[in-house]
């Protein structure tokens, strides 16, 4: 089966800095694929890449077979923000309203949304009144409206408490069940456990692209936060 | 295109609005405070005031409705929503479009509420049609707020959009006609002012105000504001960039 997403000698410059230096990956149709480094290590910017608001300065992505920032694509790629981009002014369900009207999304999808980010009972609420993981969630709501067939998200776990967390990684990997494609990223390595593939990334190169057990496995590290310390000090690495 | 999308972004600046009623209530109650402070300052000299007194009531949406917008829309871009609306099936045109739709309302009840204080309360005395005077204050305010629109691009701060205000603004009100006569201007700015569009939208509004006139001149100048203020949103969604650095 094709990937869904597919990166070849990426360069990216950002400020005068390359930020990303000649990436090249691949990410399978249906999955979780986890995108795991370091603050600072380029994911955003990757990220950016994918959805097509970024600028590159060199080589190609696509996405669904088609080059990033198509018209044809913005329907089908949710993106959500690592701060989180909704309007703090208006209700849970006023945002939500609105955007479900650009993205043509039915009405009814507000429910499951709201739902799927547990926020069931915050729906009047104005979002500058929320906590900030709240808001994070009000974010991603709105990706959930349209049911994308890729989805894009830049740390959407940050700050939630450890149950939230589990529940949101439990409606990721649903998601993938019926067929969506997720590229989640985090700087928290025991997250990269819920993925099916992981993406290592380190200053601006990916050092691995393969599933968690297996990347442990021919690290012959414990844990994933090991796995990465063995890669990038290079030590007995087949 | 999309209607959908135009009508969702204006009942959505809409709501926004409702949810800042200090801003509301300045927004209606401001000009009308300025216009019975004008009208007592020229208390000696009431011909003055029905003098700049009509004018000013088709001008006050222009200048609100340009520093509100060059707010809202910088907030857009700083607080991510633009990225994320950029990366959404949605026209350029059609968000801008929508703050205009939406922008409009607020001006025609900005519109009413100080007509009727100065038409009504004040005895401000004007040649033409009070419906005509509030259709060109709407117009007016589509205006300022497809330049405010446009002019938010160049600004990275709050404190950059403000002073677009005095900077783009207010060389046009000195210049359009309203305080001296542009024949009684030196040559150079008086061939500047032909360059501003508040020029023709104070011509406009100074013939159905002082004159009641509806000719081929007033027809002109509404032409050439509209045109400016189209003109305005056209370039304003050329500078909305999908991709950034």
């Amino acid at each position: 089966m094709a990937s869904a997403i597919d990166v070849r000698g990426l360069r990216v410059l950002r400020g005068g800095m390359l930020v990303l230096r000649g990436v090249s990956l691949s990410v399978a149709r249906g999955r979780v694929t986890g995108l795991l480094g370091p603050s600072g290590c380029g994911k955003t910017t990757l990220m950016r890449c994918i959805v097509g608001v970024q600028r590159i300065e060199a080589g190609e992505v696509s996405v669904l077979g088609e080059p990033a920032g198509t018209p044809s694509l913005r329907p089908r790629v949710g993106y959500v923000t690592q701060a989180p981009s909704v309007y703090g002014d208006l209700s849970v369900e006023e945002n939500l309203l609105y955007f479900a009207r650009v993205l043509g999304a039915p009405r009814e999808r507000i429910d499951a949304a709201l739902e799927t980010v547990g926020l069931g009972e915050h729906r009047g609420q104005v979002v500058s009144t929320l906590s900030g993981g709240e808001q994070a969630r009000v974010s991603l709501a709105t990706a959930l409206l349209n049911q994308p067939p890729v989805l894009v998200l830049d740390e959407p776990t940050v700050g939630l408490d450890p149950v939230l967390r589990r529940d949101l990684w439990t409606a990721f990997q649903a998601l993938a069940a019926e067929g969506t494609t997720l590229l989640v990223s985090s700087h928290v390595m025991d997250e990269a456990e819920r993925c099916d593939e992981i993406l290592l990334m380190r200053d601006g190169e990916i050092l691995a692209a393969e599933a968690p057990a297996s990347l442990r496995r021919r690290t012959g590290a414990a844990t994933l936060d090991a796995a990465f310390l063995a890669l990038v000090e290079g030590r007995d690495v087949p | 295109m999309s209607l959908r999308v135009t009508a969702a972004t204006a009942a959505r600046v809409l709501s926004q609005l409702r949810r800042d009623p200090r801003t509301v209530v300045l927004l209606l109650g401001v000009p009308s405070g300025l216009v019975v402070l004008l009208k007592y300052v020229f208390s000696g000299n009431p011909a003055v005031f029905d003098r700049i007194g009509g004018p000013l009531l088709g001008l006050f949406p222009f200048i609100t409705m340009f520093i509100v917008t060059s707010i809202t829309m910088l907030r857009e871009r700083t607080s991510g929503t633009l990225e994320r609306l950029m990366s959404m099936p949605l026209g350029k045109l059609d968000l801008l479009l929508g703050y205009g739709v939406a922008f409009a309302a607020v001006a025609a009840a900005q519109a009413a509420v100080v007509s009727a204080v100065a038409l009504g309360g004040l005895g401000l005395d004007v040649a033409g049609s009070h419906w005509v005077v509030g259709a060109l204050a709407v117009l007016n305010a589509v205006l300022g707020t497809a330049l405010g629109l446009f002019v938010s691009a160049f600004a990275r701060t709050e404190f950059q959009a403000v002073q677009f205000m005095p900077a783009l603004v207010f060389p046009q009100f000195l210049l359009c006609g309203l305080f001296v006569a542009r024949a009684d201007m030196a040559r150079g700015l008086e061939l500047a002012s032909y360059a501003m569009p508040l020029t023709y939208a104070y011509d406009a509004i100074d013939l159905v105000t002082r004159h009641g006139e509806y000719g081929g001149a007033f027809a002109r100048d509404v032409a050439v504001t509209a045109g400016a203020a189209l003109a305005a949103l056209v370039l304003g969604a050329l500078t909305l960039r999908r991709r950034t650095p």
